[in-house]
């Protein structure tokens, strides 16, 4: 007699508690950002110059606007994924690993955040 | 208790470098100094976002000689993390895993990332 769920059995996730989804997400975030990286690269090219007027103009457009802040939100969960992989990798003292995580977990959050406040405040604000 | 001397699993010193494990390498530092990079273009948007006495301030700190340098350097991270990357999705299709193959797009990642990088540099940085 197998002790079993048949919930669990239907999941078949085992005691890790989850499957491909670090695996897939960076796949994912992978295909999104050759298209986003190619796209903000050629746009940094294309910039008349990097003075402030020239710069603030080309945010608020709102093509630029709404890809910024996807380009923003899929780096960062690309490189928390990233991050991730190579501390669990070369960390092995648990408490430190632990420790790197949460501080790599913050950080991406942060610069998420950040990153799009900074391009919705250029898009809808009234600076100059 | 002591640690018993076993003896261990033969690591990177024992093998002659190839292609295939300096390129692998490569993507994990290039990702690596790519998440570094992308903190200091969130502080470029969140100076731009505060307005033109910040964003001076922002250019004066950023604009240095020595900075250029790694903006050099994050163009050839980015685009051969870019093209490595292409290289991995085609893995992950089940594709180009002869040995052949494998070198082969090796090389054209590089040879790709090398002049995009001088061709990005010469038209922005300069």
């Amino acid at each position: 007699m197998s002790l079993v769920t048949p919930l669990s059995r239907v999941l078949g996730l085992g005691s890790a508690k989850e499957g491909t989804e670090h695996w897939w997400g960076q796949r994912v975030s992978a295909v999104a950002l050759t298209a986003l990286g190619l796209w903000l690269v050629f746009a940094i090219v294309g910039l008349d110059s990097f003075e402030f007027a020239a710069v603030a103009d080309w945010v608020r457009q709102p093509l630029t606007s709404v890809l910024l802040v996807l380009t923003v939100l899929t780096v960062c969960y690309h490189s928390q994924l990233g991050v991730q992989i190579v501390v669990e990798d070369y960390v092995h003292a648990a408490g430190l690993k632990i420790a790197m995580l949460m501080i790599s977990t913050f950080v991406h959050v942060l610069l998420a955040a950040v990153g799009v406040v900074a391009v919705l405040r250029l898009a809808f604000g009234t600076l100059p | 208790m002591d640690r018993v001397e076993r003896p261990l699993s033969p690591h990177l010193q024992v093998y002659r470098w190839q292609i295939t494990m300096a390129l692998s390498i490569l993507h994990r530092g290039t990702g690596l100094a790519l998440s570094a990079g992308l903190i200091v273009f969130v502080y470029w948007l969140l100076s731009l976002a505060s307005g033109p006495a910040a964003y001076a301030q922002a250019q004066a700190l950023l604009g240095s000689g020595l900075l250029k340098l790694c903006y050099a350097g994050w163009a050839f991270c980015f685009f051969y993390h870019l093209a490595n990357g292409i290289r991995h999705l085609v893995w992950d299709l089940g594709r180009g895993f002869e040995k052949h193959q494998i070198s082969v797009g090796g090389w054209i990642v590089v040879v790709f990332a090398t002049t995009a990088t001088l061709v990005f540099s010469l038209s922005t940085i300069v």
